[in-house]
């Protein structure tokens, strides 16, 4: 009976996803869109839960839900009022392909062999990795390649969104200059959230290392932070060219990396030794996780618009 | 328990959308959603799949492999919206130049 | 060689966070990365040629659970190609992106962004890892990106735009491959894949893949975004671009279909490839010959280039359907690829050094060149001779490894295809070297000699590659499939 009802839930759960998907792409109005692939992704989130993947869950609500969507709204707003046309393009072939794609990987997840993940080898070595999470595990110690690499694509994006501002804006405040009516919501959200956020942020990190959670939520939640103090006018953003904001942007990878050639100077690059993991993982963590959550908070504030912010 | 199985197909039935959404949008905000989209597709597909398994925990490599492809694609998102605010300030569409016609 | 590998990728790294702090330094940091990395190259090339691919395990795991990163000869030959691309741009780029006074936005970006995009490229050409590749690729394709846009006027930013729109599809599909890969066997390594049961889902899995590589890589019918993306670049931009971006999605490919799964290599699917890499070599070529800007037809000719490379596929074949050739088509192809990087690059820098001097590129505008810029100018022929063929370029002992491969398995067509390839080459670069060459008076220039003589280095090299092609000729064996076959030569 339980086991019914579960599978009910999942179903609808499924269901769910898919329908917000088609609608969050289907809906004529940009702005609905925008909201629809928000929830989306929450349910999206709930998904990552019953599979039993806490790290995505987290990871899916506030990376996917919560950041993109505040970057999608913000651009929405940032863009020429457009009129929703129906697309020029036929509607067949796209429906086609779709279905076309959609049936093949359909047939492909039916096929595949008995799975052979590598949870026994994660087990096996999950000892001598200095983390008791297995997820940390492998982002921090077993392909920490990927995740050295990962940190500096967020760098790089940074980057790349504060090449495309205008010239006369570069040295400016990022962003367009936000005006938060006094005692409105957003000013009132940008007094009260930062402390709690920052507790919650600074959990995620420390519980990272045994429990769900880690540098990449907790950068993320330190990152909203960063926003609605922003956004709600209580901060202004620091200057793009201030040498700080960019040694903050910078700190993450570059420890990472130090630790990476130190490693290679005594054999092993990225090595971490079984008695100094636990250490390095929480130093790395600590640092990539404001780092994180500065590259992403400035990405999605955007590159300087306001040329008359010239210091 | 969960059978894995439903999210897998829905992983599927999510990328076909996305895919449809790429194809069929001009606006360029749209098809970066479907990007969106259909990533998030690929990675459910992964994650029903790493948990397919004998044992109940999921695949921690397939967990790990979908957080750094969320970050990944959370960057690039990030980039391409950035990209078109300045591409649609400078020349007045949210659409590339080939597509422009669908503009009312 | 921990430290030498780890080097090469880290180095890179490095300066481009030093130069994301101290926004005035780009350059020498940069110049600094290129001459760390130069050294790390040369020793790995010395380590590797006494016949044994370098290994590493990355945090000292061994695949499946960790990264294994690998040396062999032909990541050996493609690091040494973009140090010698990247000391190109550092030169070039000194002048473009040369701050004085006040920081400013593109100077700024510049340098952080082409540092990224070679680290990641290097991290491409000695990554064994499927995963590791995908997140390597996007950091590439995200600088890439970035760099196409960075002159920020709406042509270079619809470039950039659509460009980004066809990679990012790419690598949704190389992803989706890898995913279906991983699902199905748990590895990711590609010497583990190549060990493994084949599933059903491999094909589509391989197929996937092979679409967004396709895609990355500007291959024919995938082809359009590339002309507007690279002839909108400023110069230094474009070399790294067309000379760099495309090879490191083709080594992915390339280790693909002939390490990682050579078993699935039908004899219809390698035709395939041999079609669409004809096409490719035809469409970008005659779209070359009707341009009348010179970066354009540079770009063009980069569609056309792109092409021979997927003749590897046929020329090698599969496990199913291996040719007697193989191993000389694996290191043609290798040579042409690098012979084209250099060349490439080369001529996109002396299109920068005239459109410094002209204030722009059309083709007839550059009549006299030659008696402007008469280093410049040699340099060009130089590159043109590389890419046309011509003995005793690399250019040439690539197609005469490649002609020799098709005619020792018989297969013909390819070796028609080869010799059509380089008399329209010659076709679409006749026009800009005859007027560069024209006997007419140009307006001196204010561009240094020094400055002029940067593509002459990259343009030398690729004709070096023929003279002196026998150390290369060994090195591409080391660690290949067909490391034990000796060659015909």
């Amino acid at each position: 009976m339980m086991a019914l009802a579960e599978t009910g839930f999942d179903l609808v759960l499924c269901a769910m996803i898919a329908t917000t998907a088609l609608l969050a792409i289907g809906v004529r109005d940009q702005f609905g869109a925008v909201v629809l692939f928000v929830v989306y992704s929450v349910f999206l989130g709930l998904g990552w839960l019953r599979l039993g993947a806490l790290d995505i869950a987290l990871a899916e609500v506030a990376l996917g839900a919560g950041l993109t969507g505040l970057l999608l709204f913000g651009a929405h707003a940032r863009l020429p009022a457009s009129v929703p046309v129906p697309s020029g393009r036929a509607v067949w072939p796209a429906a086609c392909a779709a279905g076309g794609s959609g049936l093949a990987l359909g047939w492909a997840f039916l096929t595949l062999p008995e799975p052979v993940g590598l949870q026994e080898a994660v087990a096996a070595n999950l000892g001598t990795s200095g983390v008791e999470n297995p997820v940390t595990a492998v982002l921090l110690n077993f392909r920490s390649w990927d995740t050295l690499i990962e940190s500096i694509v967020l760098l790089a994006a940074l980057i790349g969104v504060w090449s495309v501002a205008r010239d006369d804006a570069w040295g400016g405040q990022p962003g367009l200059r936000q005006h938060a009516r006094h005692g409105g919501v957003l000013a009132n959200f940008g007094r009260l959230l930062p402390p709690i956020g920052f507790m919650i942020g600074v959990y995620l990190f420390w519980a990272g290392s045994s429990k769900p959670g880690g540098a990449f939520q907790a950068g993320t939640v330190l990152a909203a932070v960063a926003l609605v103090v922003f956004m709600g006018g209580a901060m202004r953003p620091p200057l793009v060219t201030a040498r700080w904001l960019r040694l903050v942007c910078v700190a993450g990878p570059a420890v990472f990396l130090a630790v990476g050639l130190t490693g290679a100077a005594s054999g092993v690059f990225l090595g971490l030794r079984p008695d100094l993991a636990k250490p390095l993982i929480l130093a790395i963590e600590a640092v990539l996780t404001f780092s994180i959550a500065a590259s992403l908070a400035l990405s999605v504030i955007g590159p300087p618009e306001d040329p008359e912010d010239h210091v | 328990m969960t059978d894995p199985t439903f999210y897998g197909l829905c992983g599927a039935v999510v990328v076909g959308t996305g895919i449809y959404g790429f194809v069929l949008h001009t606006h360029i905000l749209r098809r970066l959603l479907s990007f969106n989209v259909i990533g998030s597709g690929i990675f459910l597909m992964l994650g029903a799949a790493g948990s397919l398994g004998p044992d109940t925990a999921a695949d921690p490599v397939a967990q790990a492999l979908i957080i750094t492809g969320i970050v990944v694609a959370l960057s690039a998102t990030a980039l391409g919206l950035a990209l078109l605010v300045a591409y649609a300030r400078a020349s007045g569409s949210p659409r590339l130049p080939e597509d422009a016609n669908d503009d009312p | 060689m921990t430290l030498v590998l780890a080097t090469i990728v880290g180095l890179p790294f490095a300066a481009a966070m030093l130069a994301v702090i101290f926004g005035r330094y780009g350059g020498p940091l940069a110049a600094a990365a290129v001459a760390g990395v130069a050294v790390a190259t040369a020793a790995l090339i010395v380590i590797v040629a006494e016949g044994q691919p370098v290994t590493i395990d990355v945090a000292g795991w061994p695949a499946p659970l960790g990264i294994t990163l690998e040396a062999d000869g032909l990541a050996c030959g493609f690091l040494a190609m973009a140090t010698l691309v990247m000391s190109g741009v550092v030169a070039q780029g000194r002048a473009y992106f040369y701050n004085t006074g006040p920081e400013r936005r593109a100077t700024w970006a510049f340098w952080p962004l082409a540092l990224l995009l070679w680290a990641a490229i290097n991290a491409i050409f000695l990554s064994r890892d499927l995963f590791n590749l995908y997140v390597g690729l996007e950091l590439m394709t995200l600088c890439a990106v970035a760099l196409v846009a960075i002159e920020g006027k709406a042509e270079t930013l619809a470039a950039a735009l659509r460009y980004m729109l066809v990679a990012l599809i790419g690598s949704l599909l190389y992803l989706l491959g890898v995913v279906l890969l991983y699902s199905a066997h748990g590895v990711l390594d590609i010497g583990l894949i190549a060990a493994r049961v084949t599933a059903p889902t491999d094909i589509l899995a391989a197929a996937l893949m092979t679409a967004g590589l396709a895609a990355k890589m500007a291959l024919f019918p995938f082809h359009a975004w590339l002309p507007p993306a690279h002839s909108g670049a400023p110069a230094p931009a474009s070399a790294m671009l067309s000379a760099l971006v495309p090879k490191a999605a083709f080594v992915i490919l390339m280790r693909l279909w002939l390490e990682a799964v050579p078993d699935l290599s039908a004899a219809s699917l390698l035709a395939l490839f041999g079609t669409l890499g004809t096409a490719a070599i035809l469409h970008g070529g005659v779209m070359a010959l009707r341009q009348n800007r010179l970066k354009l037809v540079i770009a063009y000719s980069t569609v056309s280039q792109i092409g021979y490379l997927l003749l590897v596929f046929p020329l090698a074949g599969g496990a199913s359907a291996a040719q007697p050739g193989a191993a000389d088509a694996w290191k043609g192809v290798v040579f042409h690829a690098l012979s084209h990087g250099l060349a490439k690059a080369a001529m996109f820098l002396c299109a920068g050094l005239w459109m410094a001097s002209v204030g722009h590129d059309r083709l007839e505008g550059l009549r006299g060149q030659a008696r402007a810029t008469p280093i410049t100018a040699f340099a060009f022929g130089l590159a043109a001779i590389a890419l046309i063929g011509l003995p005793p370029s690399g250019g040439f002992t690539a197609k005469y490894l490649m002609l020799t491969s098709a005619l020792a398995s018989g297969q013909l067509i390819w070796a028609v295809v080869l010799l059509l390839g380089g008399l329209l080459t010659a076709a679409y670069l006749y026009r800009p070297l005859a007027m560069i060459f024209a006997k007419a008076d140009a307006a001196p220039v204010a561009v240094s000699r020094s400055q002029q003589a940067v593509p002459l280095l990259l343009a030398g090299t690729a004709i070096l590659l023929g003279i002196a092609s026998s150390g290369p000729f060994e090195l591409f064996q080391i660690g290949s499939p067909w490391a034990d076959i000796e060659g015909l030569e």
